[in-house]
Formats: C-alpha cells, structure tokens, sequence
C-alpha cells in the first residue's frame, strides 16, 4: 500500500439508520476529488451502505453507538475504514458466505460481504466479539 | 411510490421513486404489502425508472414480496432498471426467478412463477 497519501476525512455518528444515506453521500462526494467515473463511485456507495448498515443491525442491534468512517485518498485509490465498538461477528468465514444472514426475519438477503467484495479491490475484516468491528475497503480509481 | 392497478389485466405497478437501502426498504415493503393484499393481483410489476441507488437491502424486499405474490398464484417482474442496481440484483441471481422485463405487456413476465 502506497504511504504517501493526498487527503484524509474522518466522520463520527450514531448507529441510526437514517445516516445510512448520508455516510455514502458523505464518501461519494469525498472520493469525487479523485474524478471516478459514474460505476466506481456507485460501487463505493453500495459498499459503504452495506458496511454502515451491518454495524447498525448487526453491530448494535438495538442499541445506539457511534460509527466511525475514515477515508484516505492516494494518488488513485481510495482506502474506506469503517468501525463500530458492537458486538462483533464469531464466525467471520461464515459471515462472508453469500446468502448466509443471522437475520432472516429482517429480510436481509445475505450478500452484504459478497458486495463489498466484488465491488471493491480490497476488503479485509478484523473482529473481536464484545468488542467490535472493523471493515477497511480498497478502491483503485482509474482517472 | 406511485401504485396503479389494470382491473383488466389484473396487473399492480409500484413504482418505487427512492433511494433503497435497510432505511427506506421497511416503508417500501410495507406499502407494496397493503396494496398486493388490496388487490390480489395476477401480475405484480416493480418499476425501478426512478430508483438510482439500491443496496443488498433492496434483494431481500423484492425477494419478500416475490413470495408474498406467489402465495396468490401470481407472477412478478422488474422494470426501468438502471445498471448499478442491474448490477446489485445480478449479483445475488435474484433475476433468474424475477425477471427484468423491456415492457409491461410483454410476455416475460407471464412466462416467470
């Protein structure tokens, strides 16, 4: 990973689900100084949304707590940390599995990890039950 | 969202005209819930032109009132979809049991339960 970066930006805010929107309103428009095309910028939306909203139902569950959002851009990519102080995941191969969820009654379909997967260049998850969660995303921006 | 319902063609449209994410996927499911049990349609068609961000929220609201219309022995497709939701619903082959039909009328969507 490239040590010389461009700019930072760091957002705190609570685990409703109404900041779901604007934390990848609040990222799109970060990234946008690295001119990404209409896709890429989609791409990050999707995968911020679904890594918010997994600290919110999952992270926290019922409670509220605070969500942490830091971005760094390079020269052309972006790295997107988001962390949460929940429950954490136990089993984090099973989590990522397509189609696999812990809450079917919510409807949720499972593909959140399969997402942030495949839409970005890298992901990696770092997790420690009773302690939180900590999802650091990689998109290479070809301007 | 915008309901209109064919008497005649037994046909329900929902057109959704926001954002969805696990925010605004409870009052979608909601709604389109109140209006599938109102009208018992035959052909259930989500229409998609006024939706331009979708994440894995939207999967599992399609999914839920996919099989709410099947339990009534209808049928149910997808239309006006923009390619980064396209892109979403591909992922999870979501569009091999609910097809993303070119019109209303068609007969894609007759051919999909």
């Amino acid at each position: 990973m490239e040590n010389v970066y461009e700019n930072k930006m760091k957002l705190e805010f609570l685990s409703k689900s109404s900041n779901e929107a604007f934390a990848r309103i609040t990222v799109a428009s970060f990234a946008s100084q690295l001119d990404p095309n209409i896709e890429e910028i989609s791409d990050i939306k999707t995968a911020v949304s679904e890594a918010v909203t997994n600290s919110i139902i999952h992270g926290y569950e019922d409670k509220i707590g605070i969500i942490k959002v830091e971005c760094t851009l390079f020269a052309n990519s972006i790295e997107i940390q988001i962390s949460d102080n929940g429950k954490g995941i136990e089993n984090i191969e099973k989590a990522k599995e397509p189609l696999y969820t812990t809450k079917p009654e919510l409807e949720r379909s499972g593909m959140g990890f399969t997402i942030m997967e495949n839409f970005m260049d890298e992901l990696k998850i770092e997790s420690v039950v009773g302690i939180g969660t900590k999802i650091t995303m990689k998109k290479v921006i070809n301007n | 969202m915008k309901v209109t319902y064919n008497e005649k063609d037994k046909l329900l449209k929902i057109e959704i005209t926001e954002e969805i994410d696990h925010h605004s996927s409870e009052k979608i499911r909601t709604r389109a819930d109140f209006e599938i049990q109102k009208y018992i349609p035959k052909k259930l068609v989500m229409d998609f032109e006024n939706v331009n961000f979708m994440d894995s929220a939207g999967i599992g609201m399609i999914l839920g009132r996919y099989k709410m219309i099947t339990m009534f022995g209808g049928t149910m497709g997808m239309i006006n979809v923009h390619s980064s939701v396209k892109k979403v619903f591909e992922m999870s082959g979501i569009t091999k049991i609910i097809p993303i039909i070119e019109e209303i009328g068609g007969t894609e969507i007759g051919k999909c339960v």
